[in-house]
């Protein structure tokens, strides 16, 4: 399995912050603003959402973001111009659903599969993918476009992921593992569950970078659950939700961006300081 | 059949990890309790479908249709079901099988209100806890029913997100069910979604026409030359062709066909979508008037399957519409899609005009007014009886007690030849 580098070098001095937000949210120009901000605030990948119009992995968070992209006209089209123009030098993920992949080269005019998507992503420099309705039993094809095209495929283990499955898993998965630190659907939580726990613990003997996600909203829960023995933090409804004030609040696009900007220094500040306090043992799972 | 959840190319597990360990215990449970008997299963089955349900439902000859149309036109009276549809079956088979794998807690979704009705009858039958998620816009289309189901002591969501029709109480209930997988079986209103749903919900529904193929050699000596159902996700519809499939006039070799070498009779099976307003689609503005997707969609992925779909050239799902609420969907049960490719099925669309003169008349002339799903199996009847011969069994796959205020307001709105005059009505019942 290929794997891309610029992923690699990202999780190679230390864990890994990786924010999420949806593209065009509200729109174009703020959405390409944002991104950056986050870049400045501290990311070392970003996940960048592209909408599907039935997000059923999604809660009412990033719903309402992506319904807001997709009224602001967001396509998959457009999501690569988007790319092509960020000014950025983190490896970038997408995050989107399976059907939009496999439309992509019907809409070019093609056949329908997986291939002319993955061929385009690469080309404006994406870096893998996270695809949330695609479990490992229905991915091969997508996997083999992936190797074809120097990305990495991201799947997402969950609470309920174990034994045989997690081994499929496993044997298929590149770049990194999104760990979902609960059941459920993504949004903001204030607690760190045991689950993310006995996930961690579960992944412990697979020799790839853990990044856990769904419902991370401070620096602190990011350093705990670094120091608890993961690799990365995914972080995407408490970044929404300024987005979402600042569409609702009409206030300006620099203000927003400067919230996005310190709210990403204060998650990859706890990320680094996870790695510091994290005590020997837990440093051997 | 297939059991291996595809069909064809169709068919399939797209669903977030989180759900793929309790698919993967549904199948299972699926494979033991349904297609095994495990624990005598399906005889619990059968009796509390003809107790509960009073099942067998008849074969009726229609006899002025029949004499206007100038065919054998028999109704297989899935309306006379406890519920006043179809849905029972299924409900009925999945919250039992629910109770089978020990979970303690029931959700759903529902379109026109029928199978969120039909599983709080069968969740409180068997004692379950139960939470429908329903769009809002259906909620105000179809009150009787929410009030059916608050009756029966269930809890209704309703759903905001989008046009809030089935399609979007579909992802909700799907939502729910990410966070609650351990506990609660979410019991899926049609042949849709992941596998083991299609065939499972397919095996439920059966039933219609194991009764039909036994009905139809006492009333009509043999087998029908037609069978016509509606087709939303398709449940009713493959519920009704099941036992007919394999008679496709195809010769056999007696090693294909253990029960004998003679040739099979062919059966032609027509499943009759929602034309809505046109069969067109508006790509700027994501909206397809009309809900048919195995007439005019591409193959896409929605909603746990591959299958038919009504979508953009991106493949962002389309609003579609319906004059019938259960009818209202962007998919189609990915079983069907590859009967329909095979070219086993035929799909044909009636619009919501001929639907209501299909409502009409079969009000008129039989005395039984049809759900305005239904209807529009009797509006395709109506306007292409002189392609038909011989006999046709059409499934009257539920009532329309649930539809007569938008009947009401929607004849009223236009020019419906057969109808009576109800402007006096529209205002309100
Ligand atoms: C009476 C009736 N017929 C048909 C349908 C369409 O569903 P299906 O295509 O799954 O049979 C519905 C759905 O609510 C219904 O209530």
């Amino acid at each position: 399995m290929a794997e891309n580098e610029a992923i690699a070098a990202a999780f190679a001095d230390g864990p890994a912050f990786i924010p999420y937000l949806a593209v065009g949210d509200p729109d174009y120009e703020a959405s390409k603003a944002y991104v950056e901000a986050l870049a400045r605030g501290g990311a070392d990948i970003i996940e960048l959402g592209l909408p599907f119009s039935e997000p059923i992995a999604e809660g009412s968070t990033i719903q309402n973001a992506i319904v807001r992209a997709l009224e602001g006209g967001m396509t998959p089209s457009r999501f690569f111009e988007f790319v092509t123009e960020l000014d950025v030098d983190v490896p970038l993920v997408c995050m989107t659903y399976y059907n939009l992949i496999y439309q992509y080269g019907r809409s070019r005019g093609g056949a329908p599969g997986p291939d002319a998507f993955v061929e385009r992503a690469a080309e404006v420099g994406i870096s893998g993918l996270v695809v949330p309705d695609l479990p490992a039993e229905e991915a091969d094809p997508l996997r083999e476009a992936c190797d074809d095209h120097g990305l990495d495929l991201v799947f997402i283990v969950a609470p309920t992921t174990e034994g045989e499955r997690l081994e499929r898993m496993m044997e298929r998965v590149s770049g990194y593992v999104y760990v979902q630190a609960r059941l459920g659907t993504t949004g903001a939580k204030t607690d760190v569950s045991d689950q993310t726990t006995r996930s961690l613990q579960r992944l412990s003997e697979w020799d790839v970078p853990k990044a856990v996600g769904f419902g991370i909203s401070s620096g602190d829960q990011a350093a705990r659950i670094v120091a608890n023995g993961a690799d990365g933090i995914i972080v995407g409804s408490a970044l929404v939700d300024i987005v979402a004030e600042g569409a609702s609040s009409e206030r300006p696009v620099e203000e927003t961006a400067a919230e996005l900007e310190a709210k990403a220094r204060e998650l990859a500040e706890g990320t680094r300081e996870g790695a510091a306090r994290r005590s020997p043992d837990v440093d051997a799972i | 059949m297939s059991t291996d959840g595809k069909f064809g190319d169709y068919g399939g597990q797209y669903v977030p990890e989180a759900l793929m360990p309790a698919i993967g215990e549904l199948d299972d449970a699926y494979q033991r309790y349904v297609l095994n008997n495990e624990d005598g299963f399906m005889d619990e089955f059968r009796e509390r479908l003809a107790d509960f349900g009073g099942r067998p439902t008849p074969l009726q000859r229609a006899d002025r249709l029949s004499e206007r149309y100038d065919l054998d036109v028999y109704l297989k009276r899935e309306d006379l079901l406890h519920g006043g549809a179809h849905k029972l079956n299924n409900a009925l088979g999945q919250v039992l099988l629910a109770k089978y794998m020990g979970k303690e807690r029931i959700i759903a979704e529902t379109g026109a209100g029928q199978h969120g009705t039909a599983t709080a009858m069968a969740a409180a039958h068997l004692d379950m806890p139960c939470t429908i998620y329903m769009g809002e816009r259906d909620i105000n289309r179809q009150r009787p029913n929410v009030f059916r189901m608050k009756l029966n002591g269930s809890d209704v969501k309703p759903v905001t997100a989008g046009r809030g029709t089935l399609k979007e109480a579909i992802s909700e209930t799907m939502r729910d069910w990410a966070a609650t997988v351990e506990s609660t079986h979410y019991v899926i209103g049609s042949v849709v979604g992941p596998h083991p749903f299609p065939a499972m919900v397919r095996d439920f529904q059966a039933v219609i026409s194991e009764e039909a193929r036994r009905q139809a050699q006492e009333k009509i000596g043999g087998l029908p030359d037609s069978v016509i159902a509606c087709a939303g996700g398709g449940s009713n519809t493959m519920g009704t062709f099941a036992n007919f499939v394999d008679d496709d006039g195809a010769e056999r070799s007696s090693a294909d066909d253990p029960s004998g070498d003679e040739p099979r009779g062919r059966v032609d099976l027509y499943a009759v979508e929602a034309g809505g307003s046109s069969l067109a689609v508006d790509e700027e503005a994501g909206v397809a008037p009309n809900s048919a997707s195995l007439s005019t969609g591409e193959e896409g992925v929605l909603h746990g399957a591959r299958t038919k779909l009504l979508q953009d050239s991106f493949g962002q799902i389309m609003e579609s519409h319906s004059i019938s609420s259960g009818l209202d969907y962007a998919g189609v049960g990915p079983e069907l899609a590859h009967l329909v490719d095979t070219d086993r099925v035929t799909p044909v669309a009636v619009d919501d005009d001929v639907a209501l003169e299909g409502f009409h008349r079969l009000s008129q002339t039989e005395g039984i007014i049809p759900a305005l799903e239904t209807a529009h199996a009797f509006g395709y009847l109506e306007e292409h009886h002189a392609e038909l011969s011989g006999s046709v069994i059409v499934n009257v796959s539920g009532r329309g007690d649930k539809d007569l205020q938008s009947a009401i307001e929607e004849t009223d709105a236009r020019d419906v030849p057969n109808a009576p005059d109800m402007s006096m009505f529209a205002e309100g019942i």
